[in-house]
């Protein structure tokens, strides 16, 4: 599939941003989250900014961007639409938690609420842009059950990198936070990592069966045309997979292993160097996790390649 | 609605002989002309007379080499195999319609988008196995093949020509039309008697639309001598005879 950049910065950013709501939101439930306003106004900044930035690119890519609206109509069938639905719905918690963080009696109710009603549905926006894809069935790489937990884990890890960041910046390394950060890293890689070990073995279903010719072997000799096509353009695309092997582990050290490291290694130094390494732990986190989303893309096969390719040799 | 319809008893569609077909493209060149000024149009090209052209077209003809894949000496053979919208009764491309643009029809089963609600965010076409819906850049909204209802119940037409364009063209034959829900319709009745299949039926998607698959060669596939044998009476027999001393 191709990797379009407004798909890509969409799920990243709103995952980093959705992730960073709901990490602030179990912190604050747990008593952990520190009361101080320029952090509290950073922290709602940062991840509104990345939410709403990312629903605002997903309509980029739109032909008629003015119509995006009707997107909220179809929640009975669609899950782009119940996407859309959630995505807006989540603004009334997170704007009612940052209001009663940032102005304590500004917004009625306890605090506790507003964090739990946003981290539910902060997680059900996660999901629904999950199952976008997980729904897919000419996507054997998308059609399968490791793409939610992937989705749900790695939109929480970059938002704890994140959060990490900014709390050790204004009050020191905070070892529940530290605690979250490593179970979302160590987590997120394992899934990551047991879903590429499946993908070696997943592929599209036999190109005879494609014509209605099951078990026969096809050779496609000629295309219905010279140019590529729109289906080509949008669904043919295979640099991902001659460079997947490097990418990967590009995307592995940058998303998982250094963003581990430096979390770990920033509870045992100075403050100011826990912050620098905290912060470079979220850029490399978030670098890998755009490497891997443009992965998840670019290494999908999609079933009309099947009628271009014929039978793999 | 995007929510499908209960199933009806009408199901419109095609059966396509991929014995009798032979790649003329005919029936895409036909649906281009008809569909250019119909229903979903225009049917767009892009730089249509320079390098890299692009366009929106609702029926594209393959050309394969086919072989049977276990045999130990395969026979193959050239398969022209034209691909559309098979108008599905699952069709995915419908239900993760946001907008409510693609809607199957409750009456006679037809997938359709309606133009004016679609927002041209191209989840149809990731949606659909087979390639049939193809955007519009120009436009900004995806286009698909309509089984041309436009044709199909125009009045305005002889009623031998209600049937769509790609169908009234085939000069083989191969295309044919009609009611697959309704066991006793010609259509119903060839797919039976030819065995038609569905396309990739292991997603799901249950299409309407069904291939007929090429009837085997005679004489068992083995390709038959140029050059005919020697006689064994007759004239040239005895001057074989003679000459072979």
């Amino acid at each position: 599939m191709n990797p379009a950049f407004s798909v890509i910065f969409f799920t990243t950013a709103s995952g980093a941003g959705y992730g960073l709501l709901i990490v602030a939101g179990v912190l604050s439930i747990l008593g952990e989250l520190p009361p101080d306003t320029p952090f509290a106004v950073a922290t709602m900044g940062i991840a509104l900014a990345a939410v709403t930035a990312g629903l605002l690119a997903s309509t980029f890519h739109l032909g008629h961007p003015e119509r995006a609206w009707r997107a909220l109509s179809q929640w009975r069938s669609s899950w782009l639409s119940r996407e859309g639905v959630m995505a807006i719905a989540t603004y009334i918690p997170a704007l009612g938690f940052g209001g009663s963080w940032i102005l304590p009696g500004l917004v009625p109710g306890p605090r506790g609420a507003w964090a739990t009603a946003m981290i539910v549905c902060a997680l059900t926006t996660v999901f629904t842009t999950a199952m976008i894809y997980r729904s897919l069935k000419p996507i054997p790489q998308w059609y399968n059950g490791w793409v939610v937990a992937n989705y749900l884990l790695l939109g929480p890890m970059s938002g704890a990198v994140i959060l990490s960041a900014l709390v050790t910046t204004a009050s020191g390394t905070n070892f529940v936070l530290a605690a979250l950060v490593v179970s979302f890293i160590c987590g997120a890689w394992a899934r990551k990592s047991a879903y590429w070990r499946t993908m070696e073995q997943t592929g599209l279903p036999d190109a005879g069966s494609a014509l209605g010719l099951p078990g026969q072997r096809v050779r496609s000799v000629e295309w219905p045309h010279t140019e590529r096509n729109y289906l080509l353009k949008e669904m043919g695309f295979a640099i991902g997979r001659k460079h997947a092997e490097k990418l990967r582990r590009f995307s592995v050290v940058t998303a998982f292993i250094a963003p581990l490291a430096l979390t770990v290694g920033a509870a045992f130094l100075t403050h100011s160097w826990a912050i620098l390494a905290t912060w470079i732990a979220a850029f490399s986190a978030v670098t890998g996790v755009v490497v891997e989303r443009w992965l998840f893309f670019a290494e999908a096969q999609h079933s009309v390649t099947l009628y271009y390719k014929g039978s793999a040799d | 609605m995007t929510s499908l319809p209960a199933p009806g008893g009408k199901k419109l569609g095609l059966v396509i002989d991929l014995d009798t077909c032979v790649g003329c493209h005919a029936c895409a060149t036909n649906c281009k002309e008809w569909n250019t000024g119909g229903h979903m149009a225009p049917l767009t090209d892009t730089n249509p007379y320079g390098g890299h052209q692009d366009g929106v077209w609702f029926n594209r003809v393959h050309t394969y080499e086919v072989s049977d894949a276990g045999a130990a000496t395969p026979e193959s053979r050239t398969l022209h195999f034209p691909r559309s919208c098979l108008h599905c009764e699952q069709p995915a491309c419908v239900t993760v319609c946001p907008t409510g643009a693609s809607y199957k029809r409750a009456g006679d089963g037809i997938v359709l988008v309606d133009e004016s609600k679609c927002i041209g965010c191209k989840l149809c076409s990731w949606a659909c196995p087979y390639g049939a819906r193809e955007y519009d850049v120009t436009e900004g909204v995806m286009k698909k093949c309509t089984l041309c209802i436009d044709r199909i119940y125009n009045e305005n037409l002889e009623e031998r020509d209600r049937v769509p364009a790609c169908v009234a063209t085939c000069p083989t034959g191969a295309r044919h039309f009609g009611d697959l829900g309704d066991p006793q319709s010609d259509v119903s009745a060839l797919v039976r008697a030819r065995g038609g299949t569905d396309l990739l039926p292991e997603l799901g998607y249950a299409p309407i639309n069904k291939y007929l698959p090429p009837r085997s060669k005679s004489g068992g596939g083995s390709i038959p001598p140029a050059e005919a044998p020697a006689p064994k009476a007759g004239v040239w027999a005895l001057i074989d005879r003679v000459l072979t001393r």
